[in-house]
């Protein structure tokens, strides 16, 4: 199956290891990835609270290129793909809007009719590879590992824009994967709550006790590691789990995964090759835990 | 059907006030709310059981509670929607407020945040000699916040005041957009000063739960997005909040993607010089850990940049 590839900015940016982790495990999933070079940021929702319609008219002009391209797109970014799916969802509930942004996209010789399917990587795993093939890739079932899912508010938040009426699955996707992967998932509360990414630059006070908050939540219950199909939340939970747990006063030392990179260990790959070694947040007492299935990450 | 409900229970003037869940067993019929077992509840089984209700059809916003973990109005929460696959249906108080009894929330709070925006029209000039007028356009525009029917399943879910009690909230935010964006209101700028002070309009974490629960569409994240974008345009001044979205409008404008470096340096610059070096150990650590794309830190323009800043100058010039 082909993809339009939409890797978001942070994933070739703060979170190279998630970039990395989907170029090892995708080739085995019998996906095709055409990545879209020439797409532009989606706006991550910041830019669109300087400006709404700007924002859509870049992300029409994505689905414009992905919709000439024939392909779907596919996402690896919960917020890349919240946005892009509302976005879409203004367009094609609009007639009148999507031709006034078809007006300003048709002076680069670009329109959109509305047909671009824009689906995040999670979502392709669960709808295209389903139980049966994800559970035929798994070649070191993680039956130690207790992980909690956390999907990133963009990829819960409005439900009508992420087609959950249509797929009631997705709701839970990320917990569907991983409990194929053959691991223990650890429901907590927080799975579904924000992460603070968002308030990072604003209140970092604030962001920080989010952070602490789903965390320890997820310690509380007795997650050995955090997953997420988010790499804003990654950076905020990983790259920002020192200074959350400075100021709670709290020990926290919770690893943060990518979903691309649970599932790689799964597959049977290594564990440096998928970017494990690149988080602030050790993943090494994880792997040991894990025992003679992983080999040691060379330091 | 038979279901259990599972309600948080609470009364202060026991000892020890602690609360706990109870469960009720009832048999529902498939057109049955959570009100109308709540009420069954109260009216058979346990005249001890407190909540609050009225209109019975989604227009007092009296019944506002959690079922299952979210908030909801009771009276238009079908059960069936709602059971689980155990036959179990949970019911807690509403979050980020005092409970007084079981289900019954103090809303003090929660009005004086309403009050706190000035929720009346403050029209400026001298009197018309007839009414008011607005165009239908404007009116209709704020017509889905009008029905904004002060429930406070968006106050419940909020993410923001969960950790910070003195956040103004969706309700009141969505309220302040309401005159905001009424033509006849003469004190935008004003309200949007107020608004941009630490505990206002970007406060907000954009996480959405108040779009998902509200139960008249209202979308109270979506305005207070309007209210940010308002409050850019007016000029008002700024904050890390409004230089971070116009430092990221900028670097797309120049590079078509986020270079996250330059975002930290602009956004905080030389007026947030201790936050933007406070970030140093953190930066450091990432470069220790090989956390750099293979590109370098700093991020080169995409290809074909001239096609998206010519799209940035066309919006512009529609302006």
């Amino acid at each position: 199956m082909k993809f339009a590839f939409f890797p978001g900015c942070v994933s070739k940016g703060g979170c190279p290891e998630l970039y990395q982790s989907v170029m090892e495990v995708y080739p085995r999933l019998g996906l095709e990835l055409k990545e879209m070079t020439t797409a532009s940021c989606t706006g991550a929702g910041v830019l669109q609270e300087k400006d709404l319609k700007l924002g859509d008219v870049l992300n029409a002009r994505t689905f414009a290129l992905a919709e000439q391209s024939g392909l779907p797109i596919m996402t690896i970014c919960s917020t890349c793909q919240g946005v892009m799916s509302q976005a879409n969802h203004r367009l094609t509930t609009d007639p009148p809007y999507l031709a006034a942004v078809n007006e300003i996209l048709g002076e680069e010789g670009l329109t959109y009719r509305g047909t671009t399917q824009i689906r995040h990587f999670v979502w392709i795993l669960l709808e295209e590879l389903g139980e049966q093939g994800i559970r035929q890739q798994v070649r070191r079932p993680l039956k130690n590992l207790r992980a909690a899912p956390f999907y990133g508010c963009y990829l819960q938040r409005p439900s009508e824009a992420l087609g959950f009426q249509d797929q009631p699955e997705r709701a839970r996707s990320l917990e569907l994967i991983m409990s194929w992967l053959g691991l223990e998932v650890v429901d907590f509360p927080g799975k579904t709550r924000c992460c603070g990414f968002p308030l990072l630059t604003i209140n970092e006070k604030n962001s920080l006790r989010m952070v602490a908050s789903h965390t320890l939540d997820a310690k509380r219950h007795g997650a050995d590691i955090l997953v997420t199909p988010c790499p804003l939340c990654h950076l905020n939970l990983d790259g920002m789990q020192s200074r959350a747990a400075s100021q709670q006063q709290a020990d926290i030392d919770l690893p943060i995964w990518h979903l691309p990179q649970l599932l790689g260990l799964a597959m049977g790959m290594e564990a440096k090759r998928l970017g494990l070694t690149r988080h602030l947040v050790s993943t090494q007492g994880v792997l040991d835990k894990l025992g003679s299935a992983v080999a040691k990450i060379e330091a | 059907m038979l279901t259990t409900f599972r309600i948080r229970r609470f009364n202060p003037e026991t000892s020890p006030s602690m609360p706990y869940f109870q469960e009720y067993q009832l048999n529902m019929d498939r057109a049955d709310t959570v009100l109308d077992a709540l009420m069954h509840i109260r009216d058979t089984l346990d005249e001890s059981l407190t909540l609050r209700c009225s209109c019975r059809g989604a227009i007092c916003g009296s019944c506002g509670m959690r079922i299952n973990g979210h908030a909801a109005l009771a009276c238009k929460t079908k059960v069936q929607a709602m059971v689980s696959e155990r036959g179990v249906v949970q019911v807690e108080p509403m979050n980020n407020m005092p409970v007084i009894k079981d289900l019954v929330t103090d809303m003090a709070g929660f009005w004086d945040k309403v009050r706190q925006v000035q929720p009346w029209l403050q029209p400026a000039g001298p009197e018309p000699e007839g009414e008011y007028l607005a165009s239908s356009e404007s009116m209709n525009h704020l017509t889905g916040v009008m029905g904004c029917i002060m429930c406070g399943a968006c106050v419940s879910d909020c993410a923001a005041l969960e950790v910070d009690e003195r956040f103004v909230g969706p309700a009141a935010l969505a309220k302040a957009y309401r005159f905001v964006a009424d033509p006849r209101d003469g004190a935008g700028r004003s309200r949007l000063l107020a608004l941009n002070e630490p505990g206002g309009m970007w406060d907000c974490t954009r996480c959405m739960e108040c779009i998902e629960v509200c139960p008249k569409g209202v979308g109270p994240m979506d305005r207070i997005m309007s209210l940010r974008s308002r409050g850019i345009q007016a000029n008002v001044a700024s904050t890390c909040g409004s230089r971070h979205a116009e430092v990221f409008a900028d670097l797309i404008y120049q590079k078509g993607r986020l270079d996250e470096p330059m975002l930290a340096a602009r956004t905080f610059g030389l007026r947030n010089l201790s936050r933007l070096l406070s970030l140093l150990p953190m930066i450091f650590r990432a470069f220790v850990r090989g956390k750099v794309p293979k590109s370098g830190p700093l991020h080169r323009a995409i290809p074909g940049m001239e096609k998206i800043r010519r799209l940035f100058q066309r919006m512009e010039e529609r302006l």
